[in-house]
């Protein structure tokens, strides 16, 4: 192991002995390997490429710590329950552990798993777990992977077994109670062949006035023909961090619709990564809204590695204040992915002076025969628009916060689960960068 | 109801308008003509408000108000109505939802409660036939994905609505075949009153077959260079414009 003065090793010698699943070698393998990746490099540095925009070099400065008492009972729960799904199966977690007594899992149909991720490991689902684990992103992809695989702490494990057609959606709800605290959690979704499943993720912080570190990583697989709903919401407190990836392999002809609403936190990044089989078709939204000095990152990709599948991606941005937004797209196809059908687009409204967007939509092809488009745009308000709404008796500052509205909520509205739609809604209005903002508008 | 006095009006350092006068009294329809380029539609932009001209000298009084003071929504609340000859596509925005916010904007204006839900629906279905729409078009987002003449036909019944002192229509008729053109005469007439103005600004005479212009005022370089009754745009229907731009020239 290399030497590394990397303050959050220390931390770990105290912490590796409660870490879910100790009586799994190959799990004790697989932490420690991950383990040896980070100390020697750290968290990733603006010197990788894919973290040029990103500065984290905060977090470690910082060393947050895992808190060994979950702190169940500082969670509101009059909050919460405004916050969860009216009809759906919730699994809570709160400073990166899963609280069984917030959560419902009551009444899973037969061969469908839900449970805390150290359940699963205790389970017959271990097995299970060791094939999947590190399969749809591997510890070398970045430290922030290494540092998840070393530290999780806990996660959600969700199988959907093969046929199973679920008839609610699934609530991640991730919230964390305490300053300075680290929630590391590691996820697994598993829909076999010709399941169909919904599965929102949300993330929370409690206090406003909070600092923490947020580093989740969910793996998910498609199996053939299946069918996923995925919405990922961070609205994290003003100060904290937050690290999260999606890492998604799709079989043959399985079917993705993945939205991710960046709302919250100091510096937010997701990653955001397809796999894509023969046939299988994805469609990625986001939506990003920053405002003060947030910094807020995305990145996706998706690779095209069989032929004829077809992905379809946008996503927005509403930038204020000093706040920075950094969007890099990313999609490759395959020699022999013949006939993919490809488009990506990024659209970004700066509303002040000192608002900031760094895009970077990439596009590598290798193969001959296939239908690949991007976009990008960045801008402000058409004035024609404003002038029209003007002429109609409504105000300048109206017409203006009507257009930028009306801009984002094309990404809220695609988000088909009933009562999510709601949900997501209210976060996006309470934290739109302009104030008297009406969802009676559109 | 409005009265422009020596109007001249610059873009940049070009001018646009070079001494326009105009009174027009409540009831009257008032068409303006001209070629391209003649300055009609900086004519029915500086009357809304929009941004981007420099009034150089002159003066618009309407209903004893300097109208040059006023930004843009005001005038609309004080009863001006531009019909655009190109009606912007507000993605995101229904259209219904911006004729109740129109109208809740005017009525607040003059000290008036916003409109009950049901009188509203009501008012606006009864206009929706009259113009001949559909009425998923009220549930649309403004405009976007309308065809050329369904814009148009929008724009009428959002004047329709509201019911301004004072319409503007820029260039309603262009780009409309002769069943729109119908429809959406039909719907200006039905607005006629003994209190409300109207100019039209149009390219086209075939317009006033259909909408008798009480006045019809020839715009040729930046200045009205003949006035007259409705015999005025047949005449030039019949000689276009060119002996009227000469007149200017010489």
């Amino acid at each position: 192991m290399a030497i590394s003065t990397n303050p959050y090793l220390s931390v770990y010698r105290t912490l590796a002995p409660g870490l879910p699943g100790q009586h799994l070698p190959w799990l004790q393998n697989f932490r420690n390997t991950a383990l040896e990746q980070f100390s020697a490099h750290g968290f990733p540095s603006p010197r990788e490429e894919d973290w040029r925009y990103t500065n984290v070099s905060a977090i470690e400065k910082k060393l947050f710590s895992p808190k060994a008492d979950a702190h169940f009972s500082a969670v509101d729960k009059t909050w919460l329950q405004s916050q969860l799904l009216a009809d759906a199966w919730i699994a809570v977690l709160v400073n990166g552990h899963f609280c069984p007594e917030l959560s419902n899992l009551d009444d899973l149909p037969a061969g469908t798993v839900i449970s805390s991720m150290a359940d699963a490991l205790a389970s017959a689902e271990a097995s299970t777990i060791e094939q999947h684990l590190g399969l749809a992103v591997k510890n070398s992809e970045h430290n922030f992977i290494a540092f998840n695989s070393a530290w999780f702490s806990d996660g959600v494990y969700i199988r959907v077994p093969a046929k199973q057609v679920l008839s609610k959606p699934i609530q991640m709800v991730h919230v964390v109670t305490e300053a300075d605290a680290m929630a590391t959690t590691r996820s697994m979704v598993i829909i076999e062949d010709q399941a169909q499943a919904q599965v929102a993720e949300l993330f929370y912080g409690t206090n406003p006035d909070n600092a923490y570190l947020t580093a989740a990583v969910t793996e998910v697989f498609l199996g053939a023909n299946a069918e996923l709903t995925s919405c990922k919401l961070q609205t994290e407190s003003e100060k904290a961090y937050h690290f999260g990836g999606i890492y998604i392999r799709q079989a043959r002809d399985a079917r993705l619709t993945q939205h991710n609403f960046a709302l919250g936190g100091l510096l937010a990044r997701t990653d955001l990564q397809v796999d894509m089989g023969q046939g299988a078709e994805c469609e990625l939204n986001g939506l990003y809204l920053g405002v003060k000095r947030q910094h807020i990152d995305n990145h996706t990709r998706i690779n095209h590695l069989h032929p004829y599948a077809t992905s379809r991606q946008l996503y927005k941005g509403v930038l204020d204040g000093r706040a920075r937004g950094v969007f890099q797209g990313r999609v490759v196809v395959a020699e022999q992915a013949q006939k993919t059908d490809s488009d990506m687009n990024n659209r970004n409204l700066l509303l002040s002076e000192d608002a900031e967007i760094d895009t970077k939509p990439q596009l590598e092809i290798y193969a001959d025969d296939v239908k690949c488009g991007h976009g990008l745009t960045v801008g402000q308000l058409d004035e024609k628009s404003v002038f029209y709404l003007q002429s109609r008796g409504v105000d300048e500052e109206t017409a203006r916060n009507m257009l930028t509205f009306a801009f984002a909520n094309e990404m809220v509205d695609k988000v088909g689960i009933n009562n999510l739609h709601g949900l997501v809604l209210a976060q996006v209005l309470a934290r739109f960068p302009q104030q008297g903002v009406d969802q009676d508008w559109l | 109801m409005l009265s422009i006095k020596n109007l001249h009006v610059s873009v940049g350092d070009k001018p646009i308008l070079k001494g326009i006068n105009l009174e027009i009294m409540p009831g009257e329809i008032h068409a303006i003509m001209g070629p391209n380029g003649s300055g009609k539609s900086t004519l029915s932009h500086i009357l809304s408000g929009k941004a981007g001209y420099e009034v150089t000298e002159g003066s618009i009084t309407y209903q004893g108000k300097n109208l040059l003071e006023l930004p843009p929504e005001i005038r609309a609340r004080e009863g001006i109505f531009l019909a655009f000859q190109y009606p912007v596509e507000i993605p995101g925005v229904s259209n219904i939802y911006l004729l109740k916010a129109a109208l809740n904007s005017i009525r607040k204006h003059h000290g008036q409660p916003e409109v009950d839900a049901m009188d509203f629906l009501t008012l606006v279905k009864h206009k929706v036939k009259l113009l001949d729409m559909d009425e998923k078009f009220l549930y649309r987002a403004v405009n976007e994905g309308f065809s050329g003449g369904e814009k148009k036909r929008n724009e009428i019944l959002q004047m329709a609505i509201l019911e301004p002192a004072l319409c503007i229509l820029d260039e309603t008729d262009s780009g409309l075949d002769i069943d729109a053109l119908k429809i959406v005469s039909q719907g200006v007439n039905s607005l006629r009153s003994p209190e409300r103005s109207f100019v039209m600004v149009t390219h086209y005479q075939r317009l006033l077959d259909y909408i008798k212009p009480d006045m019809v005022h020839v715009l040729a370089h930046g200045q009205i260079v003949k006035s007259g009754g409705p015999e005025l745009a047949l005449e030039l229907e019949e000689k276009g414009y060119s002996w009227l731009e000469n007149q200017v020239a010489a």
